[in-house]
Protein backbone atom coordinates (compact mmCIF):
# COMPACT_ATOMS: atom_id res chain seq x y z
CA UNK A 1 0.00 0.00 0.00
CA UNK A 2 1.04 3.63 -0.18
CA UNK A 3 1.50 5.90 2.54
CA UNK A 4 -0.74 8.40 3.68
CA UNK A 5 0.22 12.28 2.74
CA UNK A 6 2.65 13.56 5.32
CA UNK A 7 5.04 16.98 5.52
CA UNK A 8 8.92 16.33 5.54
CA UNK A 9 11.80 18.08 7.10
CA UNK A 10 15.72 17.65 7.69
CA UNK A 11 17.21 18.80 10.28
CA UNK A 12 20.90 19.28 11.19
CA UNK A 13 20.50 19.62 14.78
CA UNK A 14 18.68 17.75 17.81
CA UNK A 15 17.37 21.23 18.89
CA UNK A 16 16.12 21.86 15.80
CA UNK A 17 14.03 18.10 16.24
CA UNK A 18 13.51 19.14 20.20
CA UNK A 19 11.15 22.14 18.80
CA UNK A 20 9.69 20.92 16.14
CA UNK A 21 8.22 18.25 18.50
CA UNK A 22 7.69 21.27 20.78
CA UNK A 23 5.98 22.69 18.26
CA UNK A 24 3.66 20.26 16.47
CA UNK A 25 4.17 17.72 19.19
CA UNK A 26 1.95 14.36 18.07
CA UNK A 27 0.93 15.39 14.75
CA UNK A 28 5.49 15.09 14.19
CA UNK A 29 7.58 11.61 14.31
CA UNK A 30 11.14 11.30 14.50
CA UNK A 31 12.41 9.56 11.56
CA UNK A 32 15.59 7.87 12.08
CA UNK A 33 16.54 4.83 9.99
CA UNK A 34 12.98 4.23 8.75
CA UNK A 35 12.91 0.64 8.51
CA UNK A 36 10.24 -0.07 10.94
CA UNK A 37 8.31 3.91 10.66
CA UNK A 38 7.78 3.56 6.46
CA UNK A 39 6.35 -0.47 6.52
CA UNK A 40 4.02 0.98 9.63
CA UNK A 41 3.39 3.96 7.28
CA UNK A 42 3.25 1.98 3.74
CA UNK A 43 0.84 -0.15 6.05
CA UNK A 44 -0.93 2.77 7.62
CA UNK A 45 -0.48 1.48 10.95
CA UNK A 46 -0.04 5.49 11.63
CA UNK A 47 -0.76 8.98 10.03
CA UNK A 48 1.92 11.50 10.74
CA UNK A 49 1.82 14.68 9.72
CA UNK A 50 5.50 15.48 9.66
CA UNK A 51 8.51 13.39 9.83
CA UNK A 52 11.33 14.86 11.09
CA UNK A 53 14.58 13.48 9.54
CA UNK A 54 17.15 13.23 12.17
CA UNK A 55 20.39 11.23 9.91
CA UNK A 56 21.91 14.99 8.93
CA UNK A 57 22.86 14.91 12.42
CA UNK A 58 26.35 14.30 12.59
CA UNK A 59 26.88 14.44 16.39
CA UNK A 60 24.39 11.69 16.55
CA UNK A 61 26.78 8.99 13.94
CA UNK A 62 29.80 8.75 16.08
CA UNK A 63 31.40 5.77 17.82
CA UNK A 64 33.63 6.84 20.38
CA UNK A 65 35.85 5.10 23.23
CA UNK A 66 37.43 7.21 25.60
CA UNK A 67 38.19 5.96 29.22
CA UNK A 68 36.94 2.48 29.12
CA UNK A 69 33.97 4.13 28.14
CA UNK A 70 32.31 2.99 24.21
CA UNK A 71 30.08 5.32 23.18
CA UNK A 72 27.54 4.57 20.24
CA UNK A 73 25.46 7.50 18.28
CA UNK A 74 21.58 6.76 17.96
CA UNK A 75 22.03 7.14 14.49
CA UNK A 76 24.77 4.75 14.19
CA UNK A 77 23.40 2.20 11.55
CA UNK A 78 23.24 -1.90 12.11
CA UNK A 79 25.97 -1.64 9.44
CA UNK A 80 28.67 0.43 10.76
CA UNK A 81 28.17 -1.35 14.16
CA UNK A 82 28.90 -4.58 11.51
CA UNK A 83 31.86 -3.27 10.19
CA UNK A 84 33.48 -1.60 13.33
CA UNK A 85 36.88 -2.61 14.67
CA UNK A 86 36.36 -0.74 17.98
CA UNK A 87 32.89 -2.73 18.96
CA UNK A 88 34.33 -5.85 17.79
CA UNK A 89 37.72 -5.83 20.07
CA UNK A 90 35.69 -4.09 22.90
CA UNK A 91 32.17 -5.02 23.05
CA UNK A 92 31.89 -7.91 21.03
CA UNK A 93 28.68 -8.84 22.03
CA UNK A 94 27.15 -6.35 19.96
CA UNK A 95 29.27 -8.18 16.76
CA UNK A 96 28.18 -11.08 17.67
CA UNK A 97 24.16 -10.10 17.88
CA UNK A 98 24.19 -7.92 14.77
CA UNK A 99 23.96 -10.69 11.94
CA UNK A 100 21.09 -11.92 13.50
CA UNK A 101 19.18 -8.44 12.39
CA UNK A 102 17.03 -8.48 9.58
CA UNK A 103 19.25 -8.84 6.38
CA UNK A 104 21.51 -6.32 4.90
CA UNK A 105 19.77 -4.25 3.29
CA UNK A 106 18.11 -3.05 6.36
CA UNK A 107 20.90 -2.89 8.52
CA UNK A 108 22.68 -0.40 6.18
CA UNK A 109 19.39 1.99 6.75
CA UNK A 110 18.12 0.69 10.19
CA UNK A 111 19.84 2.11 13.04
CA UNK A 112 21.00 1.36 17.08
CA UNK A 113 18.88 3.96 18.66
CA UNK A 114 15.59 4.01 16.21
CA UNK A 115 15.69 -0.13 17.68
CA UNK A 116 16.63 1.62 21.21
CA UNK A 117 13.80 3.37 21.21
CA UNK A 118 11.16 1.65 19.43
CA UNK A 119 11.41 -1.33 22.23
CA UNK A 120 10.36 -4.24 19.63
CA UNK A 121 10.12 -7.03 21.96
CA UNK A 122 11.89 -9.44 19.71
CA UNK A 123 14.59 -7.16 19.05
CA UNK A 124 18.46 -8.08 19.75
CA UNK A 125 19.45 -4.57 20.78
CA UNK A 126 17.69 -4.05 23.80
CA UNK A 127 18.75 -7.16 25.43
CA UNK A 128 22.14 -6.28 24.47
CA UNK A 129 22.67 -3.03 26.46
CA UNK A 130 20.98 -4.78 29.59
CA UNK A 131 23.78 -7.49 29.22
CA UNK A 132 26.48 -4.86 29.47
CA UNK A 133 25.16 -2.41 31.87
CA UNK A 134 24.80 0.35 29.47
CA UNK A 135 23.51 4.07 30.16
CA UNK A 136 21.03 5.24 27.63
CA UNK A 137 21.07 8.91 27.09
CA UNK A 138 18.24 10.90 25.75
CA UNK A 139 18.27 14.59 25.31
CA UNK A 140 14.88 16.97 25.76
CA UNK A 141 14.29 20.49 26.23
CA UNK A 142 15.53 20.22 29.83
CA UNK A 143 18.98 19.07 28.52
CA UNK A 144 20.37 15.31 28.97
CA UNK A 145 19.32 12.39 30.66
CA UNK A 146 20.86 9.02 31.79
CA UNK A 147 18.40 6.10 32.16
CA UNK A 148 20.49 3.18 33.09
CA UNK A 149 19.36 0.34 30.16
CA UNK A 150 17.54 -1.99 33.11
CA UNK A 151 15.62 0.96 33.88
CA UNK A 152 14.46 1.88 30.20
CA UNK A 153 11.72 -0.97 29.14
CA UNK A 154 9.04 -0.93 30.80
CA UNK A 155 6.65 -2.43 28.74
CA UNK A 156 5.30 -3.26 25.22
CA UNK A 157 7.26 -0.88 22.87
CA UNK A 158 6.98 1.20 25.72
CA UNK A 159 10.58 2.87 27.43
CA UNK A 160 11.22 5.56 29.48
CA UNK A 161 11.75 8.33 27.12
CA UNK A 162 9.46 11.47 27.09
CA UNK A 163 7.76 12.12 24.07
CA UNK A 164 9.69 15.44 24.15
CA UNK A 165 13.20 13.27 24.10
CA UNK A 166 14.71 11.89 21.79
CA UNK A 167 17.47 8.87 22.24
CA UNK A 168 20.72 10.62 21.20
CA UNK A 169 23.88 8.34 22.38
CA UNK A 170 24.44 5.06 24.94
CA UNK A 171 27.46 4.34 26.92
CA UNK A 172 28.78 1.06 27.29
CA UNK A 173 31.37 0.46 30.09
CA UNK A 174 33.89 -1.54 28.32
CA UNK A 175 37.40 -1.61 30.67
CA UNK A 176 36.44 -4.68 32.40
CA UNK A 177 39.21 -7.37 31.11
CA UNK A 178 37.48 -10.28 32.57
CA UNK A 179 34.02 -9.99 31.19
CA UNK A 180 33.02 -12.75 28.69
CA UNK A 181 30.35 -12.64 26.62
CA UNK A 182 27.37 -14.81 24.84
CA UNK A 183 24.78 -14.41 21.95
CA UNK A 184 22.39 -16.61 21.04
CA UNK A 185 19.18 -16.59 18.86
CA UNK A 186 16.58 -18.92 17.28
CA UNK A 187 14.64 -18.26 14.20
CA UNK A 188 12.73 -20.08 11.61
CA UNK A 189 14.63 -18.38 9.03
CA UNK A 190 17.84 -16.77 8.79
CA UNK A 191 16.85 -12.61 9.30
CA UNK A 192 13.30 -13.43 10.56
CA UNK A 193 12.36 -11.94 14.12
CA UNK A 194 13.70 -13.88 17.28
CA UNK A 195 11.67 -17.07 18.46
CA UNK A 196 13.68 -16.92 21.44
CA UNK A 197 16.94 -15.32 22.10
CA UNK A 198 19.40 -14.46 25.05
CA UNK A 199 22.34 -11.64 25.24
CA UNK A 200 24.81 -12.60 28.13
CA UNK A 201 27.61 -11.25 30.33
CA UNK A 202 29.85 -12.66 33.45
CA UNK A 203 33.07 -11.76 34.70
CA UNK A 204 35.42 -14.94 34.59
CA UNK A 205 37.10 -15.89 37.45
CA UNK A 206 39.55 -18.66 36.49
CA UNK A 207 36.77 -21.76 36.15
CA UNK A 208 34.15 -19.74 37.92
CA UNK A 209 31.36 -16.71 36.33
CA UNK A 210 30.94 -13.53 38.73
CA UNK A 211 27.92 -11.22 38.25
CA UNK A 212 26.07 -13.11 35.19
CA UNK A 213 23.59 -11.34 33.17
CA UNK A 214 21.31 -13.68 31.52
CA UNK A 215 19.21 -10.81 29.50
CA UNK A 216 16.11 -12.80 27.17
CA UNK A 217 14.07 -11.07 24.30
CA UNK A 218 11.04 -12.10 22.06
CA UNK A 219 9.83 -14.23 25.57
CA UNK A 220 8.25 -11.12 27.00
CA UNK A 221 6.72 -7.58 26.23
CA UNK A 222 10.45 -6.21 27.33
CA UNK A 223 13.77 -7.89 27.84
CA UNK A 224 13.63 -10.84 30.50
CA UNK A 225 16.71 -10.67 32.89
CA UNK A 226 16.96 -13.92 34.86
CA UNK A 227 17.84 -13.46 38.11
CA UNK A 228 16.61 -16.19 39.58
CA UNK A 229 18.93 -18.20 37.12
CA UNK A 230 21.79 -15.35 37.77
CA UNK A 231 22.11 -16.25 41.27
CA UNK A 232 22.20 -19.99 40.67
CA UNK A 233 25.60 -19.78 38.37
CA UNK A 234 27.33 -16.89 40.42
CA UNK A 235 30.49 -17.82 41.57
CA UNK A 236 30.34 -21.57 41.54
CA UNK A 237 31.69 -23.94 39.50
CA UNK A 238 29.65 -24.72 36.01
CA UNK A 239 29.48 -28.44 37.29
CA UNK A 240 26.32 -30.22 35.05
CA UNK A 241 24.52 -29.72 38.53
CA UNK A 242 24.79 -26.17 38.69
CA UNK A 243 23.50 -25.18 34.93
CA UNK A 244 20.52 -27.74 35.24
CA UNK A 245 19.78 -26.21 38.55
CA UNK A 246 20.26 -22.89 36.05
CA UNK A 247 17.70 -23.63 33.49
CA UNK A 248 15.33 -25.12 36.37
CA UNK A 249 15.24 -21.94 37.85
CA UNK A 250 14.77 -20.21 34.63
CA UNK A 251 11.75 -22.37 33.80
CA UNK A 252 10.45 -21.19 37.18
CA UNK A 253 10.62 -17.56 36.90
CA UNK A 254 10.00 -17.05 33.12
CA UNK A 255 6.51 -16.84 32.22
CA UNK A 256 6.23 -16.48 28.13
CA UNK A 257 3.95 -14.77 26.07
CA UNK A 258 3.21 -17.42 23.05
CA UNK A 259 3.55 -15.92 19.64
CA UNK A 260 2.42 -16.91 16.23
CA UNK A 261 5.46 -18.93 15.93
CA UNK A 262 4.88 -20.86 19.30
CA UNK A 263 3.48 -21.88 22.34
CA UNK A 264 4.54 -20.56 26.01
CA UNK A 265 6.09 -24.19 26.52
CA UNK A 266 7.53 -24.11 23.71
CA UNK A 267 9.64 -20.89 24.60
CA UNK A 268 10.11 -22.15 28.20
CA UNK A 269 11.83 -24.75 26.71
CA UNK A 270 14.03 -23.14 24.17
CA UNK A 271 14.70 -20.53 27.05
CA UNK A 272 16.42 -23.40 28.88
CA UNK A 273 18.54 -24.31 25.67
CA UNK A 274 19.76 -20.48 24.76
CA UNK A 275 20.85 -20.76 28.68
CA UNK A 276 22.98 -23.90 28.30
CA UNK A 277 24.30 -22.46 24.88
CA UNK A 278 25.13 -19.07 26.99
CA UNK A 279 27.07 -20.71 29.99
CA UNK A 280 29.07 -23.03 28.32
CA UNK A 281 30.04 -20.02 25.69
CA UNK A 282 30.69 -17.93 28.55
CA UNK A 283 32.71 -20.44 30.27
CA UNK A 284 34.75 -21.28 27.65
CA UNK A 285 35.76 -18.28 26.58
CA UNK A 286 38.87 -16.72 26.87
CA UNK B 1 -3.02 21.24 -1.14
CA UNK B 2 -0.54 18.70 -2.09
CA UNK B 3 2.85 18.93 -0.37
CA UNK B 4 5.34 19.35 -2.90
CA UNK B 5 9.61 18.83 -2.50
CA UNK B 6 12.19 19.28 -5.00
CA UNK B 7 14.79 17.13 -4.97
CA UNK B 8 18.23 16.38 -7.10
CA UNK B 9 19.35 12.44 -7.68
CA UNK B 10 21.57 11.39 -9.45
CA UNK B 11 20.02 8.27 -11.03
CA UNK B 12 22.57 5.51 -12.95
CA UNK B 13 25.01 8.25 -13.47
CA UNK B 14 22.44 10.90 -14.41
CA UNK B 15 21.61 13.76 -12.69
CA UNK B 16 18.10 14.76 -12.08
CA UNK B 17 15.63 17.32 -10.66
CA UNK B 18 11.92 16.39 -9.62
CA UNK B 19 9.44 17.47 -7.44
CA UNK B 20 8.02 14.41 -5.47
CA UNK B 21 5.68 14.18 -2.50
CA UNK B 22 6.94 13.43 0.76
CA UNK B 23 4.57 10.23 1.21
CA UNK B 24 6.37 8.66 -2.44
CA UNK B 25 9.25 5.88 -1.63
CA UNK B 26 12.04 5.27 -4.07
CA UNK B 27 10.82 2.77 -5.69
CA UNK B 28 7.67 4.27 -6.85
CA UNK B 29 9.75 7.44 -7.62
CA UNK B 30 11.93 5.77 -9.82
CA UNK B 31 9.10 3.76 -11.71
CA UNK B 32 6.67 6.48 -11.94
CA UNK B 33 8.76 9.53 -12.03
CA UNK B 34 12.05 8.40 -14.00
CA UNK B 35 10.59 5.65 -16.43
CA UNK B 36 12.74 2.42 -14.68
CA UNK B 37 10.60 -0.13 -14.46
CA UNK B 38 13.31 -2.37 -13.47
CA UNK B 39 12.49 -2.15 -9.73
CA UNK B 40 9.60 -4.28 -8.74
CA UNK B 41 7.32 -3.59 -5.78
CA UNK B 42 6.04 -6.62 -4.03
CA UNK B 43 4.91 -6.65 -0.33
CA UNK B 44 5.74 -2.56 0.04
CA UNK B 45 6.90 -3.36 3.68
CA UNK B 46 10.30 -4.60 3.65
CA UNK B 47 9.71 -7.89 3.79
CA UNK B 48 10.25 -9.76 0.11
CA UNK B 49 13.36 -7.88 -1.45
CA UNK B 50 12.11 -7.24 -4.86
CA UNK B 51 12.47 -3.78 -4.04
CA UNK B 52 15.91 -3.90 -3.33
CA UNK B 53 18.07 -0.92 -5.26
CA UNK B 54 21.53 0.67 -4.18
CA UNK B 55 21.54 3.98 -2.68
CA UNK B 56 24.70 6.12 -2.03
CA UNK B 57 26.41 2.66 -2.92
CA UNK B 58 24.60 0.50 -0.46
CA UNK B 59 21.56 -1.85 -1.36
CA UNK B 60 18.58 -0.62 0.03
CA UNK B 61 14.70 -1.84 0.55
CA UNK B 62 13.75 0.59 -1.92
CA UNK B 63 9.84 0.52 -0.13
CA UNK B 64 11.67 1.49 2.86
CA UNK B 65 12.97 4.71 1.90
CA UNK B 66 11.44 8.05 0.85
CA UNK B 67 12.60 9.59 -2.68
CA UNK B 68 12.81 13.02 -0.34
CA UNK B 69 15.67 11.26 1.58
CA UNK B 70 17.77 10.43 -1.82
CA UNK B 71 17.93 14.07 -2.61
CA UNK B 72 21.47 14.85 -2.62
CA UNK B 73 22.39 10.99 -3.21
CA UNK B 74 23.26 8.40 -6.02
CA UNK B 75 20.70 5.66 -7.02
CA UNK B 76 21.91 2.71 -8.66
CA UNK B 77 19.32 0.45 -10.41
CA UNK B 78 19.41 -2.96 -12.00
CA UNK B 79 19.09 -1.19 -15.33
CA UNK B 80 22.14 1.25 -14.51
CA UNK B 81 24.57 -1.48 -13.47
CA UNK B 82 24.17 -4.07 -16.54
CA UNK B 83 26.85 -1.96 -17.73
CA UNK B 84 29.12 -3.01 -14.82
CA UNK B 85 31.23 -6.26 -14.85
CA UNK B 86 29.69 -7.70 -11.93
CA UNK B 87 25.81 -7.59 -12.82
CA UNK B 88 27.02 -8.70 -16.73
CA UNK B 89 28.18 -11.64 -15.57
CA UNK B 90 25.68 -12.29 -13.13
CA UNK B 91 22.64 -12.05 -15.93
CA UNK B 92 24.82 -14.60 -17.61
CA UNK B 93 25.10 -17.01 -14.99
CA UNK B 94 21.57 -16.68 -14.25
CA UNK B 95 20.24 -17.26 -17.75
CA UNK B 96 23.25 -20.20 -17.93
CA UNK B 97 21.74 -21.96 -14.86
CA UNK B 98 17.81 -21.29 -15.30
CA UNK B 99 17.69 -18.97 -12.14
CA UNK B 100 15.05 -17.00 -13.36
CA UNK B 101 11.40 -17.97 -14.27
CA UNK B 102 8.85 -15.23 -14.33
CA UNK B 103 11.57 -12.70 -13.57
CA UNK B 104 9.64 -10.79 -11.04
CA UNK B 105 12.15 -11.44 -8.08
CA UNK B 106 15.26 -10.87 -10.56
CA UNK B 107 16.53 -7.10 -10.42
CA UNK B 108 16.23 -7.37 -6.42
CA UNK B 109 17.91 -10.75 -6.61
CA UNK B 110 20.32 -9.60 -8.92
CA UNK B 111 21.02 -5.76 -6.42
CA UNK B 112 21.91 -9.04 -3.48
CA UNK B 113 23.87 -11.23 -5.42
CA UNK B 114 25.88 -8.24 -6.70
CA UNK B 115 26.33 -7.16 -3.36
CA UNK B 116 27.18 -10.32 -1.57
CA UNK B 117 29.79 -10.51 -5.22
CA UNK B 118 31.61 -7.75 -4.63
CA UNK B 119 31.75 -7.37 -0.95
CA UNK B 120 32.42 -10.80 -0.31
CA UNK B 121 34.40 -12.60 -2.87
CA UNK B 122 35.12 -15.60 -0.99
CA UNK B 123 31.55 -16.29 -0.09
CA UNK B 124 30.64 -20.05 0.21
CA UNK B 125 27.38 -21.63 -0.56
CA UNK B 126 26.29 -21.10 3.19
CA UNK B 127 26.94 -17.61 2.87
CA UNK B 128 25.29 -17.09 -0.55
CA UNK B 129 22.24 -18.41 0.97
CA UNK B 130 22.23 -16.36 3.78
CA UNK B 131 23.26 -13.27 1.86
CA UNK B 132 20.03 -14.04 -0.82
CA UNK B 133 17.83 -15.10 2.40
CA UNK B 134 17.09 -11.53 2.07
CA UNK B 135 14.66 -12.12 -1.00
CA UNK B 136 12.12 -14.39 -1.74
CA UNK B 137 11.75 -16.13 -4.90
CA UNK B 138 8.16 -18.00 -5.77
CA UNK B 139 9.22 -19.70 -8.94
CA UNK B 140 13.02 -21.36 -8.77
CA UNK B 141 12.87 -22.97 -5.40
CA UNK B 142 16.04 -20.90 -5.40
CA UNK B 143 19.08 -23.41 -5.81
CA UNK B 144 19.26 -22.45 -9.72
CA UNK B 145 20.32 -18.81 -8.11
CA UNK B 146 22.63 -19.75 -5.88
CA UNK B 147 24.20 -22.00 -8.42
CA UNK B 148 24.49 -19.00 -10.49
CA UNK B 149 25.94 -16.99 -7.56
CA UNK B 150 28.38 -19.65 -7.03
CA UNK B 151 29.74 -19.90 -10.47
CA UNK B 152 30.05 -16.37 -10.54
CA UNK B 153 32.15 -16.64 -7.96
CA UNK B 154 34.14 -19.19 -8.64
CA UNK B 155 34.66 -18.17 -11.85
CA UNK B 156 36.17 -14.35 -10.30
CA UNK B 157 38.54 -16.19 -8.28
CA UNK B 158 40.17 -17.78 -10.88
CA UNK B 159 40.25 -14.84 -12.66
CA UNK B 160 42.27 -13.55 -9.41
CA UNK B 161 44.23 -16.39 -9.10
Amino acid sequence: MKAPAFDYVRVDSVEAALSLLKTRGDDARILAGGQTMMAALNMRLSSPALLVDISAIDALRQIRLNDGVLRIGAMVTHSEIEASDVIRRHAPLLSMAVTHIAHKAIRNRGTWGGSLAYADPAAEWPACVIALNATLIAQGPGGLRKIPAQSFYLDLYTTALNPDEILVDVEIPVDDRRQVVAFDEIARRHGDYAITGIAASAQRHGEALKHPRFVFFAVANTPFQATKAEAVCHDKALTVAVIDAAVAALAAELEPIADLTSSSATKRHLAGVLLRRAIKALASTN
Amino acid sequence: MTIKKSIQVTVNGERLNREVEPRTHLVDFLRESVGLKGSHLGCEHGVCGACTVRLNGQIVRGCLVLAVQADGGTVDTVEGLSRQGVLADLQEAFLKHNALQCGFCTPGMLMAAADVVQHNPRANRQQVREAISSNYCRCTGYHAIVDAICSVLAKRAQEVA
